[in-house]
C-alpha cells in the first residue's frame, strides 16, 4: 500500500469513498507526521484528536453511503483563521492564549463539508511578513535544502508559511492560507505546492483575523491544481456576516477542469521584467510560456504601465488598513495586558501593545498611523487609492485583449533564514509580483515550474479576471501537466 | 426681545452657538450587529461577539437605521446623498472596543438642511443644518463600582446614532433650548428618536464662542454630552461667561473638549475640561474597508419619503387654518406628536375641533396636571374623551356639568354615557321645572332685583348661578338665561 | 518629507505602543527608509483620478433590523484578562 501521507485530497478523497483506506487511517497517518516533522515548528497548535473525530465521522458516513465533499480529509490550518475553543493567536504574543467562541466561516465550511483538522498552522504575525520570521512562537522551517550540500534552513515563505512547510512535508495533505499581497503564491512557489488567492469577496472575512480589509482572502494551498480546485469549492461561497462577501454561485471547478487551452490568450505584462531579475526566473517565464503554448493558447504581449508603483502603493494602503484592524489589541477584553505598577488605562494599552506585538507589526503600525494622520492622509493614503484606481484600470486594459495572465510568482527561489529579515525594503521587495493583483482583487494562482540550479522549487504566477478562477484553475493545470514537477525535498527532519 | 449679550468688563459679548446632536435611532438591534438594543439589561448582556470587537469580525449594515436617517434628514428639508459611505474615527478608549468609531466624515448620509424655531420671548429664526451622519454609539464606564477600577459594559456599543450638526446660527441659550426642543419635537413626529434625554437617547455637544457684536469669530469650545434642554442652556450661558472672564483676563481660549459639571461651582453649574480626550484629536479618519460605500435607489428614497408624517409646523398651519383653533391651542397640541396624536383619535370621533381642543389643553391637561401624570398614561382615552364632548354638543351636559362628569370618569374609570344614565346628570331643558325655580329666587333676593333693574346689569350672572345651583347644575344654561331675561325684564 | 525623532515618538503615543529612546531612534531611519520609498508614488499622475472605493464591483446589503444575536455575555467575557460582576474590568479611568 501507498504512504498515506502521500495521497493528495482527490486521492483521499476518492479512496475513502471507495474504501480502498478508511479514513481514520489517514488521520492517524497525518497525525504521526505531524508530530514526526516537529523540527519545522508549521504548527503551533495540534489537534489530533479533531482529525480523527472527523475521521471517524467520514467513516461512519461511508457506512451509511453519506459522504461529503472532504469527508475523511484532514487539513491543517493557518492560525489567522478563528477555530472555536482552540487557541488561536495569529502567531503574535499579543493574543497568547486566546481561545475563541466561535468558528471562522472559512473553517467551518470546511468541518461541514467533512474535512478534519490536523492543527493550526504557523505564519508570519498577523500575516505580515514574506518569510514567517516574524511568527512570535519561532520561525517555520522550509523542508527543502539546497543542493549545495549545506546545511541552510530556508524560508518557506509568508506568511502562509507554516501551511506551505506543512503541505510540502507531507504533514497534511492540504492548507488553509491567506493572501494579502501574496502571502498564499510566494510561500506556494517556495515549497514546490500550489496555491490560489480567488476573487476578492469569494471567501468570506468572518472569523478570519485582519491584517488588510480590502486586500485579505482566504485560498486554499495543496499539493496540485485538482486539490485546489476542491478546497476553493468547499471554502468559497457568499456569507451574510461578511459585507464584502460576493452573492454569487460557486461554479464547479473541479468538474470543469481542463488543460486544454485552445482559443485561450495568455497575456505576459512587459513591465514584470524587473531590474536584477535573476536568469533562472526569466528562463522559467520562458519555459511556462512554451507549456501554455503547447496546450494551445496564444500569447500576447500586454502592458501593466502602474506595475512600479504596486509596491509602494500596497505599503500605504495595508499597513493603513492594519494600523486601525490591530487597535482593538489593547488588553481590555481578551489576549495579553500588561500593567505596569501604577499605569493608567492608556500607558496599560501603550505597554500591552509593545511587548505583544512583534518588530515588523509594530513597524507597519506606525507607517499606517502616519500616513493617516493629520495632514497627511491625502499626500499618502488618498493618492495610494487614486494608484490603486489606476491598477486596477492596467488590468481591465489587458484583459480586453488577453484571458489569464502568466508571470512569475517571485523573483527568486527561496532565501536562507536570516538573509533579508534585517531589510525590511528588501523583504517587501518579494511581493513585486503577487502585489498587483491583490491591489486589484483579482484571482490569481501560483503553480511548481521547475527548480532552479540549487534543487529549489519557483512557482509560475497565473492572474485572471474577476471571477474568472476556472480559467486561472486551467492554465494551472495545463502547466502542471507540461512541468511534470515531481521534485519533493528529501525527508531530512 | 433685545440681542442677548454677556457684559463684560470690557463691554459687551455676543456668544456663537452651534448644537452636534447625537440621537439614537429608533430600533431593534444594533446598527452593525443583530444584538438588541433595549434600554436597562443587565451588564454585557447585549452584546454580540462584533460589538465586543473580537478578532475576524465584521460589521453588517442594519437597513432600518438608514431608512430613519433618510427619512429625518428629509423631515429637516435637507439633501439626502444617494451615495454615502463609513469612514473609522480612530482613538483609544476603553468604551470603545475596535479602536475606532464607525462614523461618516468625508461623505455623509444627509447634507444640508434646516430647522425652524420659535424661542421663548425672541423672534422665530431659521437654524441651518450642517450634516446628519450614522454612527455607532460608544459602551459605558463605570467609575463608582470599584475604589481601584473602571467597569466596561458594552450594552451601548454599536447601537445607532445620528449626528445632527447645526451651523454656527444660535446667538443665545433660549434659542439653543428652542433647537433642542424642535429638534426632539421633528425626530418624535417622524419616530425616528424616542427623544428620551433622561435615558442618553438624545444628547448634546455645545460648540460656544464669543466675540465682541459682530466681529471675528473666537475660538470654540465643544462641551460633552449635555444631556438635558435645561443643561444645554445653562452650560452655555456658564461657558460663554467662562471664555470671557478668561479674554477680559487677558487669557486666550483654547479649543478644547470640555465637560458640564452641573454640580460644579458650588451647585451653580461648571464646565471644566475633559484630559481624557486631550490627545484624541488626531483621529486618522478612513474609509472603512470592511463596508462597501452605501447606495440607495429611488425606489427606497421615495418610499422613505411617502412614509413621512405630517410634520409640527404643516400640522399646527392646518390645525389654525383649517380646524380654526387659536393660534395657542394649536401650538400646545401640535408640539409633541403624542398630543397631536390623541387629539386626532378625539377626532376621529367625529366630534368638534375647538371644543374638543379646549377641553384637551384645559380640562385634561388641567388633570393629568394634578395627577403628575402624561398624556401617554392618562386614565381617560381620546374615545372617552370624546364621547364627553359629543355629550356637551348635543345639549346632555352643560359645561359644569361635563367637569363634575370627567371627575367621575376620572374616579372610576367609567364611560361619560354610562355616568349621565346612571347619576341623572342629564342637564334638563324643561322650562316648567326651571321657570318655578328661576320665580323662587327672584322671590328671595327682593333686594338685588331691584338693584339689577336700576342698571346692575352685572348682577345677572348671580341670578344664573342661583338658579343653576337651584337646579343641582343640570339646567341647560342657554334655557336658563332666556327664562331669566324674561323674567327679570318682564 | 522625512520624520523627525519627535514625529516618531508622536506616531508611536497615537498608535499606543511604548518605545523607547533607544527604539526610536533605531526606527527613525528605518521608517524615512520606508517613507521615501513610497514617495515615488509622487511621480504617478493621478489627475481626474477618483480613488478606489470598492475593488470588486459589489453593493452595500441592508440588513434586516431584528434581533439575532447578544446574550452571550460567557462567551464575550470568557478571554478576557480580568472580568468582574459581569464587567471587563480596567485601571480606573478619571474623566
Ligand atoms: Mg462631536
Ligand atoms: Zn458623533
Amino acid at each position: 500500500m501507498t504512504n498515506l501521507t502521500d495521497l493528495g485530497i482527490a486521492d483521499i478523497r476518492d479512496g475513502v469513498a471507495t474504501g480502498s483506506f478508511s479514513a481514520r487511517e489517514v488521520a492517524t497517518a497525518f497525525n504521526d507526521a505531524v508530530v514526526a516533522g516537529r523540527a519545522l515548528n508549521a504548527y503551533l497548535v495540534e489537534t489530533p484528536e479533531l482529525a480523527l473525530a472527523a475521521a471517524d465521522a467520514a467513516d461512519a458516513a461511508k457506512a451509511l453511503g453519506d459522504l461529503k465533499p472532504l469527508s475523511g480529509v484532514p487539513l491543517g490550518i493557518k492560525d489567522l483563521f478563528c477555530t472555536k475553543g482552540v487557541e488561536t493567536t495569529a502567531a503574535s504574543g499579543i493574543l497568547k492564549g486566546f481561545v475563541p467562541q466561535y468558528e471562522s466561516t472559512i473553517s467551518a465550511k470546511l468541518f461541514d463539508a467533512g474535512a478534519g483538522m490536523l492543527g493550526k498552522l504557523n505564519m508570519d504575525q498577523f500575516a505580515m511578513g514574506s518569510s514567517n520570521e516574524t511568527s512570535a512562537f519561532g520561525n517555520v522551517i522550509s523542508p527543502w535544502k539546497r543542493n549545495d550540500g549545506g546545511n541552510a534552513a530556508l524560508a518557506p515563505g509568508g506568511s502562509s508559511g507554516g501551511s506551505s512547510s506543512a503541505v510540502s512535508a507531507r504533514m497534511a495533505p492540504g492548507a488553509t492560507g491567506t493572501d494579502t499581497g501574496g502571502s498564499i503564491r510566494q510561500p506556494a512557489a517556495f515549497t514546490g505546492i500550489s496555491g490560489i488567492k480567488p476573487t476578492y469577496g469569494r471567501c468570506s472575512r468572518w472569523g478570519t483575523i485582519a491584517f488588510a480589509s480590502s486586500l485579505d482572502q482566504a485560498g486554499p494551498m495543496a499539493r496540485d491544481v485538482r486539490d485546489c480546485a476542491i478546497m476553493l469549492e468547499a471554502m468559497s461561497g457568499f456569507d451574510p456576516k461578511d459585507a464584502t462577501s460576493l452573492d454569487l454561485p460557486v461554479p464547479a471547478w473541479e468538474t470543469s477542469l481542463s488543460g486544454d487551452l485552445k482559443g485561450k490568450k495568455v497575456g505576459v505584462p512587459k513591465e514584470y521584467r524587473v531590474d536584477g531579475m535573476p536568469p533562472e526566473i526569466e528562463a522559467l517565464w520562458q519555459q511556462g510560456i512554451a507549456y501554455v503554448k503547447d496546450a494551445g493558447a496564444e500569447i500576447v504581449e500586454v502592458s501593466l504601465p502602474h506595475t512600479k508603483y504596486a509596491l509602494p502603493t500596497y505599503y500605504i494602503i495595508a499597513p493603513a488598513e492594519a494600523s486601525s484592524n490591530l487597535a482593538r489589541y489593547d488588553g481590555v477584553r481578551y489576549g495579553l495586558r500588561d500593567l505596569p505598577d501604577g499605569a493608567n488605562l492608556q500607558q496599560m494599552y501603550a505597554a500591552t501593545r509593545a511587548d505583544g506585538f512583534g518588530a515588523e507589526v509594530k513597524r507597519r503600525i506606525m507607517i499606517g498611523t502616519y500616513v493617516l494622520s493629520a495632514g497627511f492622509y491625502d499626500a499618502y493614503f488618498t493618492k495610494a487609492q487614486k494608484v490603486r484606481a489606476l491598477i486596477v484600470r492596467d488590468f481591465e486594459q489587458a484583459f480586453a485583449t488577453c484571458d489569464v495572465l502568466l508571470t512569475p510568482t517571485a523573483p527568486s527561489a527561496a532565501f536562507g533564514l536570516g538573509e533579508k529579515s534585517d531589510d525590511p525594503l528588501a523583504m517587501y521587495l518579494n511581493d513585486v509580483f503577487t502585489v498587483p493583483s491583490s491591489l486589484a482583487g483579482l484571482p490569481a494562482m501560483s503553480v511548481p515550474g521547475g527548480l532552479d540550479g540549487q534543487g529549489l522549487p519557483l512557482g509560475l504566477q497565473i492572474i485572471g479576471r474577476a471571477l474568472d478562477e476556472q480559467s486561472v484553475l486551467n492554465a494551472g493545470l495545463a502547466i502542471e501537466q507540461r512541468a511534470g514537477f515531481t521534485a519533493r525535498p528529501g525527508q531530512w527532519w | 426681545m433685545t440681542d442677548y449679550r454677556i457684559q463684560g468688563a470690557t463691554g459687551e459679548w455676543e456668544v456663537v452657538i452651534g448644537l452636534e446632536v447625537h440621537a439614537q435611532v429608533t430600533s431593534e438591534s444594533k446598527l452593525f450587529s443583530g444584538a438588541s438594543t433595549a434600554f436597562g439589561a443587565e451588564p454585557n448582556s447585549q452584546v454580540s461577539l462584533v460589538d465586543a470587537a473580537m478578532p475576524g469580525m465584521l460589521p453588517v449594515l442594519n437597513g432600518e437605521c438608514i431608512r430613519q436617517a433618510v427619512r429625518t434628514g428629509m423631515a429637516l428639508d435637507a439633501q439626502i446623498n444617494p451615495w454615502s459611505r463609513f469612514d473609522r474615527k480612530n482613538y483609544f478608549y476603553a468604551d470603545l472596543p475596535q479602536g475606532y468609531q464607525i462614523s461618516q466624515l468625508y461623505h455623509p448620509l444627509v447634507g444640508e438642511g434646516s430647522l425652524r424655531i420659535e424661542p421663548e420671548g425672541g423672534e422665530p429664526k431659521t437654524i441651518g443644518i450642517e450634516r446628519l451622519h450614522v454612527e455607532q454609539d460608544a459602551g459605558k464606564l463605570m467609575h463608582d463600582q470599584h475604589p481601584t477600577r473602571s467597569y466596561v459594559d458594552l450594552n451601548r456599543s454599536g447601537v445607532a446614532l445620528m449626528e445632527i450638526v447645526s451651523k454656527p446660527d444660535m446667538r443665545s441659550p433660549a434659542e439653543a433650548g428652542a433647537y433642542v426642543r424642535k429638534l426632539r419635537a421633528v425626530l418624535r413626529y417622524v419616530g425616528s428618536c424616542d427623544g428620551n434625554m433622561e435615558q442618553g437617547s438624545m444628547r448634546a455637544d455645545v460648540n460656544v464662542s464669543v466675540r465682541k457684536p459682530g466681529g471675528e469669530l473666537g475660538t470654540r469650545t465643544e462641551t460633552k454630552n449635555v444631556n438635558s434642554v435645561r443643561f444645554v442652556m445653562a452650560a452655555i450661558e456658564i461657558e460663554a461667561r467662562r471664555q470671557v472672564d478668561v479674554i477680559e483676563d487677558g487669557g486666550t481660549i483654547v479649543q478644547e473638549t470640555r465637560l458640564f459639571d452641573p454640580d460644579g461651582n458650588g451647585g451653580k453649574g461648571a464646565t471644566r475640561s475633559m484630559r481624557s480626550k486631550e490627545d484624541a484629536h488626531d483621529y486618522r479618519y478612513f474609509p472603512d474597508p470592511d463596508l462597501l460605500p452605501l447606495e440607495l435607489d429611488d425606489a427606497f428614497l421615495k418610499a422613505a419619503r411617502a412614509s413621512l408624517p405630517e410634520l409640527p409646523d404643516a400640522k399646527r398651519a392646518r390645525y389654525e387654518g383649517e380646524l380654526g383653533l387659536s393660534a395657542y391651542n394649536a401650538d400646545i397640541l401640535t408640539a409633541d406628536v403624542e398630543t397631536a396624536r390623541w387629539f386626532e383619535a378625539m377626532l376621529a370621533e367625529n366630534v368638534p375641533a375647538k371644543p374638543a381642543a379646549n377641553w384637551l389643553t384645559s380640562e385634561l391637561f388641567g388633570a393629568l396636571n394634578r395627577m403628575g401624570r402624561d398624556l401617554v398614561d392618562s386614565p381617560v382615552s381620546p374615545k372617552q374623551a370624546a364621547e364627553l364632548i359629543a355629550l356637551v354638543a348635543d345639549g346632555t351636559l352643560s359645561g359644569s356639568l361635563a367637569k363634575q362628569v370627567f371627575e367621575i370618569m376620572l374616579e372610576t374609570g367609567q364611560g361619560a354615557g354610562a355616568i349621565v344614565e346612571d347619576r341623572g346628570l342629564k342637564q334638563t331643558s324643561d322650562t316648567g321645572a326651571i321657570e318655578a325655580e328661576i320665580a323662587k329666587v327672584i322671590a328671595a333676593n327682593p333686594d338685588k332685583v331691584a338693584d339689577y333693574k336700576g342698571g346692575k346689569d352685572k348682577l345677572f350672572g348671580f341670578f344664573v348661578g342661583q338658579t343653576m345651583r337651584a337646579m343641582a347644575g343640570k339646567a341647560n344654561p342657554g334655557v336658563v338665561n332666556d327664562l331669566l331675561k324674561k323674567a327679570l325684564d318682564a | 518629507m522625512s520624520v523627525d525623532l519627535a514625529t516618531v515618538r508622536k506616531i508611536a503615543s497615537l498608535a499606543r505602543i511604548a518605545t523607547s529612546d533607544a527604539e526610536a531612534e533605531a526606527l527613525l531611519p528605518e521608517l524615512n527608509n520606508i517613507i521615501g520609498w513610497i514617495e515615488q508614488l509622487g511621480e504617478v499622475d493621478t489627475t481626474g483620478v477618483e480613488p478606489l472605493a470598492a475593488v470588486i464591483p459589489n453593493h452595500l446589503r441592508l440588513r434586516e433590523d431584528r434581533v439575532t444575536d447578544g446574550g452571550i455575555r460567557d462567551a464575550v467575557l470568557a478571554n478576557a484578562p480580568q472580568a468582574e460582576h459581569g464587567f471587563f474590568a480596567v485601571p480606573k479611568v478619571i474623566e
